[in-house]
C-alpha cells in the first residue's frame, strides 16, 4: 500500500471522531452522574419548617421519590417551580427538597409566596450532603426507587419533556408501592 | 445572610460567564508543612465542576470552597491522597480529576507518548541507515563552507 | 448605511475570492494565460473589499451604532475609544472578520512577492489562498455575519467582556492570528508545488521566509497571551494547557519543525515529502484550532460562544480542504525522491531528530487535548486531562531535543565533522553544568533533580549557539543574517529553558489572611497589608488594597491590587499588582473580604518569570532576522531552468 496514504487515512478517522463529537456537543455541560444504579447517599438534615425535626433518607425507603436540589439564589429554580407544583398535584410521587446553601427565612417565604411542592425540605447549610450526591449546580433532580437506588439524574430545571420522557417512563405502570 | 446569597449569585454568574477572571485566594492553613503540600497538590489536581477548566485551588465559586474544605478535613483526619481522590470520583466521576487515572480505558492516552517516541525512533533509524548508505554514492562536498 | 455597505463589501469579497481561486488554479491548469494574469487583480479587489468591510464595522463601533447586533453585544457607551476599536475582535463574528482581513493582507504580500516567482506557480499559490479565503468568507456570511441588525436597536450595549479591556489582550488576537493565518501561505506553497508536480530546492528557498515570519508572529502571539494571563488574572500562572492554548501551541510546534525541515530541503534537497506534510499539518492544526474554539466540543475557559451548527460548517470545510491536500500528497509525494546521503553525526541527522521529536510533542499535546472528545465518541466514558498529564509527557520529548540541540547546530552538513568541535562542545557543557549546579545550590540552596539539568541545558544551548558566530568572526568570514538570526533564536530558546526551570523550581506562593496593619514574611520579603479603599474607574468601581513590601527593613515597593466590578457586565475582575525586584517578580492579588477588616491575599515570588516572554520575543526576532537574509531576496524566477527541475521530479 502506498504509505503516503497514511496521513489521509488518519485524517479521515479524525474527522469521523470530530463529527461524533459535534453531535454530542450540546450535552457537553451535563456530566454523567456516577450515582446511577448505586445507593442514594444517606443524609439526616434539619427540616426547613421545623429545624428541631430531622429529614432522614432512611425514612424515605420503600417509596419512589424525586429529590430536588434548589435555592432561592438560583434563577433557574424559579423557572422550574411551576413544573414542580404540577408534579405535586399529579400526586404520582413525592418531591423531597434539598435547600442548598440558602437562607432559611428566605427559603420559607419563597415557598409561601410561590407555593410549596415539597413533601419535606431538608436544609443543607454546609453543602456536605449536596457534595455526597455529586451536585455541581442548581437545580438538579434525582429519581430514587423504593430500594433506595438512584435511577436517574436530571441536570438543570425540570421541564415537561424531562418529566414525560425521562421520569414517568421509569416509574412502574400500575400504581406505585407505598404512595 | 442575604448578602451571602447576593454574593453567591454574582460569583456564580461571573464564574459561569467566564471562568478564571476572579481568583480564589485560599488562606487555608494546614497543621503541618507535609499536609500543606498535599493539600495544595490535591486542590490543584481536582477540577472545579462548575467552571470551565479551572482547578479547585483557583476557582472562586462556593462549591469549590466547599470541596476544598472536604479535602482539608479528610487530610486532617488522616486519609491518604488516593482516598481523597476516590471520594471525589465516587461522587463526581472521573471528570473531576485533571490527571486521568491509568485504567483500561485511558491506557491509550498514557501510553501514547511512549509509543509515538518508539515509532519516531523506528523512522529515525530507517532514514539514517538509508542515507548513510547513500553517502558512498553521493559525490562532492556541499556548497558554501559546509557549516551553515 | 454603513452596516449595509460592509455587508455588501463582504459579498463582493466572496465573489472575488471565488474568482481568485478559480483563475489561480484553473488558469495554469488549463493553460489559459489570461486567467492566470487576472489572479492578482482578484487578490487586490478582495483585499479592498475586506478592508472596506472591516472599516465599516470599526466605524459602527466608534459611532456607537447599537442597531448592529454585534456592536450591541460587545460595546457600551462608557467604553473607552481604544477598546471600542479592539472590540472588533472581541467575539466570534468579529474575530472571524479579523482572520479574513489578515489572510487577505498576507495574500497581497505574497502577490507582491510573487513577482519573483514563475508566473504559473505564483498564480497557483494565490489560487489556493483564494480557496481558503472563499471558505472563511462563506462561513462568515452564512453563519456568523457581523452586520446583522437589531430591530429595534438596543438602547445601550452589553459592553465588551471586561477581561478584554486590557492593552495586552487587545493586541493578542491580531498578532496571534497573523501567525495562525500565515501558515496558510506555507500551505499554499505546498499545494502549488503538488499541483505543479515539482518540488525542488528553489521551492524551499521561496517558502522559507514566509513560513519563518508566520512562525515568529505565532510565537509572539502565544507569548503575549501567556504574559497577559500572568499579569492580569491574579492566578499567578501563565500556562494551563487549556484546549485553546494548546490549539495555538500545536501549530507552533509543527511550524518549528517545518522551518527546520525547509532548511534541509533548501540546502540539500532532502526531506521533501516531510516538508510537504509538515506544511499541510501546520495549517491543518491552525484550522483545527479554529474548529475547537468555536464549535463547543471542548471545555475551555477561552471558547467563544459554542455553536455546533458552526462547528459542522468548519468541519466540512476542514475535511474538504485538508482532505484534498492530503490526497494530492498521496498522489505526488511518491515521486519526490532524492539520492543525497548524510552521516549519523551530520546536521541533517540532527534536524531529522528535531522533526521527529517536535512532531511527537505536538502529537502528545494533540492526544491530551482531544482525549475527552475521543473518549466520549468511542464510548469510553468521560475523561479529563490537565497539567498533570501534559507536563510530564511534554517533557519526555523536549528534554532529549534540548540535549541534542547544542550538537546539532555545530554539526556540518552531510558529514557532521563534530569531532572538529569536540573540545569546544565539551568545554561549554562543563561550564554550563558548573554554572547550573552552582546557581541552583549556591543561590537557592535547594531544588529538585531536574533543576540543575534544565538550567545546564539552557546555558549549554546558549553557549553552543555562540560557537559558530564567534568562530566565523574570528576567521573573518561573513556573518549573514541567516546565521545571526538562527543563533539569536536558539539563544532565545536557551533563555526560555533557563527561565522556565527557575520559575518551576523556585517560585514561592502563599495565600494568607491579613488584617490591616498585619504583616507576613514570604521568601526574603516582608509584606504589610495597609488596608483597602474604594477606587473609581472609567467604567468600573473597585476596591484597592495597599501592600507595602520591604526587604530587611529597606522599602522595596508599594503594591496596589484591585478587585474591580464592571458596571455593565457585573463581572468581578481581579487586578494583580506586580513589582520587579532583583529579577524576582513580586505578585500580590486581593482575595476576599473575610470580615472585620481582614482580607485574604495571594502573594507570589516568581524569579525570572519575565524572562520567559523576553526569551520568546528574542526567538521571534531571531526568526525575523533570519528571514530577512539576502539569499531569499535574490531568488530569481526559475521558469527558464525548468528542464532540470523535470529531472528532479522524476528521479
Amino acid at each position: 500500500m502506498n504509505r503516503f496514504l497514511l496521513p489521509l487515512g488518519a485524517f479521515v478517522l479524525l474527522v469521523i471522531v470530530l463529527a461524533i463529537g459535534i453531535r454530542h456537543a450540546p450535552e457537553k455541560d451535563v456530566i454523567a452522574s456516577p450515582l446511577i444504579g448505586k445507593a442514594a447517599p444517606a443524609f439526616a438534615l434539619p427540616d426547613l419548617n421545623d429545624l428541631s425535626r430531622t429529614v432522614r433518607s432512611s425514612e424515605l425507603r420503600g417509596r419512589w421519590y424525586l429529590f430536588n436540589v434548589w435555592g432561592t439564589w438560583c434563577y433557574e429554580c424559579r423557572a422550574e417551580h411551576q413544573m414542580l407544583l404540577e408534579v405535586q398535584r399529579a400526586a404520582v410521587l413525592p418531591v423531597i427538597g434539598l435547600d442548598w446553601k440558602d437562607d432559611d427565612a428566605q427559603a420559607r417565604s419563597w415557598l409561601t409566596q410561590l407555593g410549596n411542592p415539597y413533601e419535606r425540605v431538608a436544609v443543607d447549610h454546609l453543602g456536605r450532603t449536596a457534595i455526597d450526591w455529586g451536585v455541581y449546580g442548581a437545580p438538579e433532580s434525582f429519581l430514587v426507587n423504593p430500594a433506595g437506588i438512584v435511577v436517574y439524574k436530571l441536570t438543570g430545571p425540570l421541564t415537561r419533556e424531562a418529566w414525560t420522557q425521562e421520569i414517568l417512563p421509569r416509574l412502574p405502570r400500575q400504581g406505585l408501592p407505598g404512595s | 445572610m442575604s448578602s451571602l446569597a447576593a454574593r453567591l449569585a454574582l460569583v456564580l454568574l461571573a464564574a459561569l460567564a467566564l471562568g478564571r477572571v476572579a481568583l480564589a485566594v485560599d488562606p487555608t492553613q494546614m497543621p503541618t508543612p507535609q499536609l500543606e503540600a498535599r493539600y495544595l497538590a490535591l486542590t490543584h489536581e481536582l477540577r472545579c465542576m462548575q467552571c470551565q477548566n479551572e482547578s479547585l485551588a483557583d476557582s472562586p465559586v462556593e462549591l469549590a470552597a466547599d470541596l476544598r474544605a472536604e479535602v482539608r478535613d479528610m487530610l486532617i483526619a488522616g486519609k491518604s491522597d488516593d482516598e481523597v481522590r476516590a471520594f471525589m470520583v465516587a461522587r463526581y466521576g472521573d471528570f473531576i480529576l485533571f490527571r486521568p487515572r491509568f485504567t483500561a480505558r485511558t491506557a491509550w492516552l498514557w501510553l501514547a507518548p511512549g509509543i509515538l517516541l518508539l515509532i519516531g525512533a523506528a523512522v529515525l533509524v530507517r532514514v539514517i541507515v538509508k542515507r548513510g548508505a547513500l553517502l558512498a554514492t553521493d559525490p562532492g562536498p556541499v556548497e558554501d563552507d559546509g557549516r551553515s | 448605511m454603513l452596516p449595509e455597505l460592509g455587508h455588501f463589501a463582504l459579498i463582493l469579497a466572496l465573489l472575488l475570492a471565488a474568482l481568485q481561486a478559480f483563475f489561480g488554479i484553473a488558469g495554469p491548469g488549463l493553460g489559459r494565460e489570461r486567467w492566470t494574469g487576472a489572479v492578482t487583480s482578484a487578490v487586490a479587489g478582495q483585499f479592498v473589499m475586506v478592508a472596506t468591510a472591516v472599516g465599516c464595522l470599526i466605524a459602527c463601533f466608534v459611532n456607537e451604532d447599537f442597531s448592529v447586533r454585534y456592536v450591541a453585544e460587545n460595546s457600551n457607551s462608557a467604553l473607552p475609544l481604544f477598546y471600542r476599536v479592539t472590540a472588533l475582535w472581541g467575539a466570534h463574528e468579529g474575530s472571524l472578520l479579523l482572520w479574513i482581513l489578515l489572510l487577505a493582507a498576507w495574500t497581497v504580500a505574497v502577490a507582491i512577492g510573487a513577482a519573483r516567482l514563475p508566473r504559473r506557480f505564483g498564480a497557483r499559490v494565490l489560487g489556493v489562498l483564494g480557496v481558503v479565503s472563499f471558505g472563511f468568507l462563506l462561513f462568515t456570511l452564512a453563519t456568523s455575519n457581523p452586520f446583522l441588525r437589531l430591530d429595534p436597536p438596543a438602547g445601550d450595549g452589553a459592553d465588551l467582556n471586561p477581561i478584554l479591556q486590557d492593552p495586552a489582550l487587545a493586541v493578542h488576537p491580531p498578532i496571534l492570528y497573523t501567525g495562525y493565518v500565515g501558515f496558510a501561505v506555507a500551505f499554499a506553497f505546498a499545494c502549488a508545488a503538488m499541483l505543479e508536480g515539482r518540488l525542488d530546492q528553489q521551492w524551499a528557498r521561496w517558502t522559507r521566509p514566509w513560513t519563518t515570519v508566520a512562525w515568529a508572529f505565532l510565537g509572539c502571539g502565544i507569548a503575549l497571551g501567556s504574559f497577559w494571563a500572568y499579569y492580569e488574572l491574579g492566578w499567578g500562572g501563565f500556562w494551563f494547557w487549556d484546549p485553546v492554548e494548546n490549539a495555538s501551541f500545536m501549530p507552533w510546534l509543527v511550524g518549528t519543525a517545518l522551518i527546520h525541515s525547509l532548511a534541509v530541503t533548501d540546502k540539500r534537497g532532502l526531506f521533501k515529502s516531510w516538508t510537504l506534510l509538515l506544511a499541510i499539518l501546520a495549517f491543518s492544526l491552525s484550522m483545527l484550532g479554529t474548529f475547537l474554539v468555536r464549535s463547543g466540543v471542548l471545555v475551555s475557559v477561552h471558547s467563544f460562544a459554542a455553536d455546533p451548527a458552526r462547528g459542522i460548517f468548519i468541519l466540512v470545510f476542514l475535511a474538504l480542504m485538508i482532505g484534498g491536500a492530503l490526497t494530492l500528497y498521496a498522489w505526488r509525494a511518491p515521486l519526490l525522491k532524492s539520492t543525497a546521503g548524510f552521516d549519523l553525526g551530520a546536521r541533517e541527522s540532527f534536524l531529522l531528530f528535531n522533526n521527529v521529536l517536535l512532531v511527537v510533542a505536538a502529537a502528545t499535546v494533540f492526544a491530551g487535548t482531544l482525549a475527552p472528545l475521543v473518549s466520549d465518541a468511542l464510548q469510553l466514558g468521560t475523561v479529563s486531562v490537565g497539567p498533570p498529564y501534559f507536563n510530564p509527557t511534554f517533557m519526555l520529548s523536549m528534554l532529549p531535543l534540548m540535549a541534542l540541540l547544542p550538537l546539532g547546530i555545530n554539526a556540518a552538513w552531510k558529514r557532521g565533522h563534530l569531532r572538529d568541535r569536540q573540545r569546544t562542545l565539551l568545554m561549554t557543557l562543563a561550564v554550563a553544568v558548573i554554572l547550573a549546579v552552582g546557581v541552583a545550590f549556591g543561590v537557592y540552596a535547594h531544588g529538585a533533580v531536574l533543576t540543575p539539568v534544565g538550567a545546564a541545558l539552557g546555558i549549554w544551548i546558549i553557549l553552543a549557539s555562540l560557537v559558530d558566530p564567534i568562530d566565523r568572526w574570528r576567521r573573518r568570514l561573513s556573518l549573514p543574517r541567516a546565521v545571526l538570526g538562527m543563533s539569536l533564536a536558539h539563544i532565545g530558546l536557551g533563555l526560555a529553558v533557563i527561565a522556565l526551570t527557575t520559575v518551576q523550581s523556585f517560585t514561592v506562593e502563599r495565600d494568607v489572611a491579613l488584617a490591616a496593619g498585619a504583616s507576613t514574611r514570604v521568601g526574603s520579603y516582608d509584606f504589610r497589608f495597609d488596608g483597602v479603599a474604594p477606587v473609581e474607574g472609567p467604567n468600573y468601581d473597585a476596591i484597592g488594597g495597599t501592600i507595602t513590601v520591604t526587604r530587611d527593613g529597606a522599602p522595596v515597593a508599594v503594591l496596589k491590587p484591585e478587585k474591580r466590578q464592571y458596571w455593565v457586565q457585573h463581572q468581578a475582575i481581579t487586578q494583580t499588582s506586580i513589582h520587579m525586584s532583583r529579577g524576582n517578580n513580586l505578585l500580590v492579588a486581593l482575595g476576599d473580604d473575610l470580615g472585620a477588616g481582614r482580607w485574604s491575599i495571594r502573594i507570589q515570588i516568581r524569579p525570572l518569570v519575565t524572562l520567559i516572554w523576553l526569551a520568546a520575543l528574542i526567538m521571534a526576532l531571531g526568526g525575523a532576522l533570519a528571514a530577512s537574509d539576502r539569499r531569499y531576496r535574490s531568488a530569481r524566477a526559475a521558469e527558464a531552468v525548468a528542464p532540470t527541475a523535470a529531472g528532479e521530479a522524476a528521479g
